[in-house]
């Protein structure tokens, strides 16, 4: 069945009267029943346990734990200082979706350039982006990445290489585009990467940027993360191919690849060898990671619309956890594991309290920074 | 001094400040091979070559993305979109991303940037391609919005628009790019923000931009065959506004018209009669007058499309008719 048979039989057998929810493992494969690579796409990809082995440095895996962690118990901390009241305007949690962001964090160099999206706290954080400065910014304190000037959608950090977050989806991806084009025109082997969701693969400029940087060859990776949603509806029922972003690389003559998303190493090796195609002059990579977020889309959502058999199945999948074993069998002690999350979630205490006690910031802000002036002085 | 035509004046513009900075580049649909639909890049890609003049896909989103990219690392982009009407498709990009970038990062990002294009009707285009848009970029915080009239004013504030730290809106003047007059040899640097009195007059101030501004000295001319002596500012930029200048004419006149291509609605020349009414009141000896475009599309057959921009005809009888 293609994606649209497989929605008018859904919508069929909606109006018989059929359970819409499909909160079986069964009913979820039946939403996408073709073979997603080699296991069913609503479900977690198998683990791949020869991954043990992969030439990856040490240090690099423990990096990739520890910003995991720091991701987690950041995205956790902000969800109950949101409960609280704390937490200004919308947030869109990355909770579940480490794995990507802190493996690229790991292998970018610190003169590369990053670009998210409103989901953007963990790239933010895997550059190395000050944890004071996230959560000050998202409580709307002067301390704040942004001075509270932009919020959870928007934060950015150019002296870590973090150009940025886009909260309009695909805008950023022909940004990243001008940072690549501009890192080769200036000589360097600098990269850039754009990280964005499957829900973005269906709009314009999704589809303008990645021919533009095909046919300049410019050294960006484009990541797509995808979590199975588009917002509240699942991807398949609105996207014409099985994978958002893999199945249209071809179009632009590039390769496709999909990854486990939820598996740091996986994406580590993938990554590792697209940086390395773009930085020596190979051209542009375009990847998607599959993987799930725990929570909704944004705070404002339970994340009901979706079966929770395949809620589950995807929390079984934790990266974390997963990264945590494998560490353990590759010979880390769990002091060492257990000694990195202690730390962690010192600095995340440090960091809320820190936010807590910062100033607001103060009402002459709002005129600066409109223009390179510093204000915003339009008439004489 | 040479004689330069308009389109002409546009390429020496972006020769000049590709010579003096080699982090100038050029991107746009056939701006290079082709020397650009309008032929004002000719000459560029065999003087500067293929890496800084870049003939571009059909991709309005993806060239504004890449020269906002490459402006916020350290190049000073040109960016042509072809027919300004095109700035729809690409808006976003202009208006959330590029003009906020500065702001929303509390000023850690600077996206000093130029998009140039052909903007205004008279070419018998019809509605999509003949647009005043002008307008829609003054309404959006963190763009500055220049629009030239003449050859030499091409040249100079091209330049002052690549030399400039913000993003610029660089509205060439589609009607004009026929016109010639004399350009100064040498290198030619403008200043952005600087309104023009292109012709002193003692009894009414006429303020206009780009088209409109030869039209008005046209007009200026038929009316001082009548006795009235027409004062015509040439606003040049709408972003930074020049407000000084106009006031400064209005005191002297007491009497504002304004001459606008763009539809009326929240046209130009209504912020300025805004200011003119807060700042110049007692200064006014009666009402404000706007010779715009109605509140249409415009039209494509000559006669439609010659009736509906403001004329030398009209700007003359509604000048004559407001001086009661
Ligand atoms: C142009 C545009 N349309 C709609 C939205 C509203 N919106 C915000 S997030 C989102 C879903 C994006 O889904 P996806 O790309 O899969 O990213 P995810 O949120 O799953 O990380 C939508 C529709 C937007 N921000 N921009
Ligand atoms: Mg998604």
């Amino acid at each position: 069945m293609n994606p649209l048979e497989r929605l008018r039989a859904r919508r069929a057998a909606e109006d018989a009267g059929e359970d819409p929810s499909m909160t079986t493992p069964e009913a979820a494969m039946g939403r996408m029943d073709k073979p997603y690579g080699a296991h069913d796409p609503t479900l977690p990809p198998p683990v791949d346990s020869t991954l043990d082995q992969a030439p990856i440095p040490l240090e690099h895996r423990l990096r990739m734990y520890e910003l995991q962690q720091e991701i987690r118990q950041v995205e956790t901390q902000l969800h109950r200082l949101f409960v609280m009241g704390l937490v200004q305007g919308t947030s869109h949690l990355y909770t579940g979706m480490e794995a990507t962001a802190a493996a690229f964090g790991t292998l970018l160099r610190s003169d590369d350039y990053s670009f998210a999206t409103y989901r953007g706290h963990g790239h933010t954080l895997a550059r190395g982006a000050s944890m004071k400065g996230l959560i000050g910014e998202m409580l709307g304190r002067e301390s704040g990445l942004l001075g509270g000037k932009g919020g959870s959608m928007h934060l950015t950090s150019v002296e870590h290489g973090m150009l940025g977050s886009y909260a309009i989806i695909g805008a950023h991806l022909c940004i990243a585009n001008g940072a690549a084009w501009s890192a080769r025109y200036r000589g360097t082997d600098q990269v850039a990467v754009a990280f964005f969701g499957d829900g973005t693969t269906n709009i314009g400029a999704f589809h303008e940027a990645l021919n533009f940087a095909a046919v300049y060859d410019l050294p960006v990776v484009f990541v797509c993360e995808n979590n199975l949603y588009m917002e509240y509806t699942p991807i398949g029922q609105i996207t014409a191919v099985e994978h958002p972003a893999a199945d249209r690389a071809p179009a632009y003559g590039l390769e496709s690849i999909v990854v486990d998303g939820n598996d740091a190493d996986a994406v580590y090796l993938t990554a590792r060898d697209a940086l390395e195609k773009a930085r020596s002059g190979g051209g542009p990579s375009l990847i998607e990671t599959l993987t799930y977020r725990h929570g909704g889309h944004s705070r404002a959502d339970p994340g009901t619309y979706r079966p929770s058999a395949e809620v589950e199945a995807w929390k079984d999948r934790d990266p974390i956890p997963l990264y945590h074993q494998r560490l353990l069998r590759i010979g880390v002690d769990e002091s060492t594991l257990t000694g990195i999350q202690t730390s962690v979630a010192e600095r995340v205490d440090e960091a809320t309290e820190d936010a807590k006690a910062a100033a607001k910031p103060d009402p002459s802000v709002i005129f600066t920074d409109v223009y390179a002036d510093g204000g915003y002085q339009w008439r004489n | 001094m040479a004689e330069l035509s308009y389109r002409e004046a546009v390429a020496r513009g972006i020769a000049q400040e590709m010579d003096r900075d080699e982090r100038v580049f050029l991107i746009g649909e056939d701006v290079a091979g082709a020397g650009g639909v309008f032929k004002t890049t000719v000459g560029l890609l065999d003087r500067f070559g293929p890496r800084r003049v870049v003939d571009t896909p059909i991709s309005e989103q993806a060239i504004l993305g890449a020269a906002m990219g490459a402006a916020m690392t350290g190049l000073r982009p040109i960016a042509e979109i072809m027919f300004s009407d095109f700035f729809a498709v690409a808006w976003d990009i202009v208006v959330n991303e590029i003009a906020k970038a500065r702001y929303m990062t509390n000023g850690q990002v600077e996206v000093p940037l130029v998009i140039r294009s052909a903007n205004g009707g008279g070419a018998r285009f019809g509605a999509q391609h003949s647009q005043s848009v002008e307008n829609w970029a003054m309404a959006v915080p963190g763009l500055k919005v220049v629009a030239p009239s003449t050859p030499a004013d091409v040249v100079g504030l091209l330049a002052a628009s690549v030399r400039d730290p913000d993003p610029v809106l660089f509205f060439e003047h589609k009607s004009l790019y026929a016109s010639k007059a004399e350009v100064p040899d040498g290198e030619i640097l403008d200043e952005l923000g600087t309104a023009k009195i292109v012709r002193p007059g003692a009894d009414l101030t006429i303020v206009a931009l780009a088209l409109m501004v030869p039209r008005a000295l046209e007009a200026a001319e038929i009316l001082a065959g009548e006795g009235i002596d027409a004062e015509v500012i040439d606003v040049r930029s709408l972003i930074p506004l020049d407000t000084a200048t106009i006031l400064g004419s209005v005191e002297k006149t007491s009497r504002l018209f304004t001459v606008e291509e763009n539809p009326r609605v929240l046209g130009w020349g209504a912020e300025i009669v805004s200011i003119a009414v807060d700042e110049a009141f007692w200064h006014l000896d009666a009402p404000i007058v706007r010779i715009t475009t109605p509140h249409v599309p415009l039209p494509s057959s000559g006669g439609l499309e010659d009736e509906t921009i403001p004329s030398v005809e009209r700007i003359v009888a509604e000048v004559k008719k407001g001086l009661v």
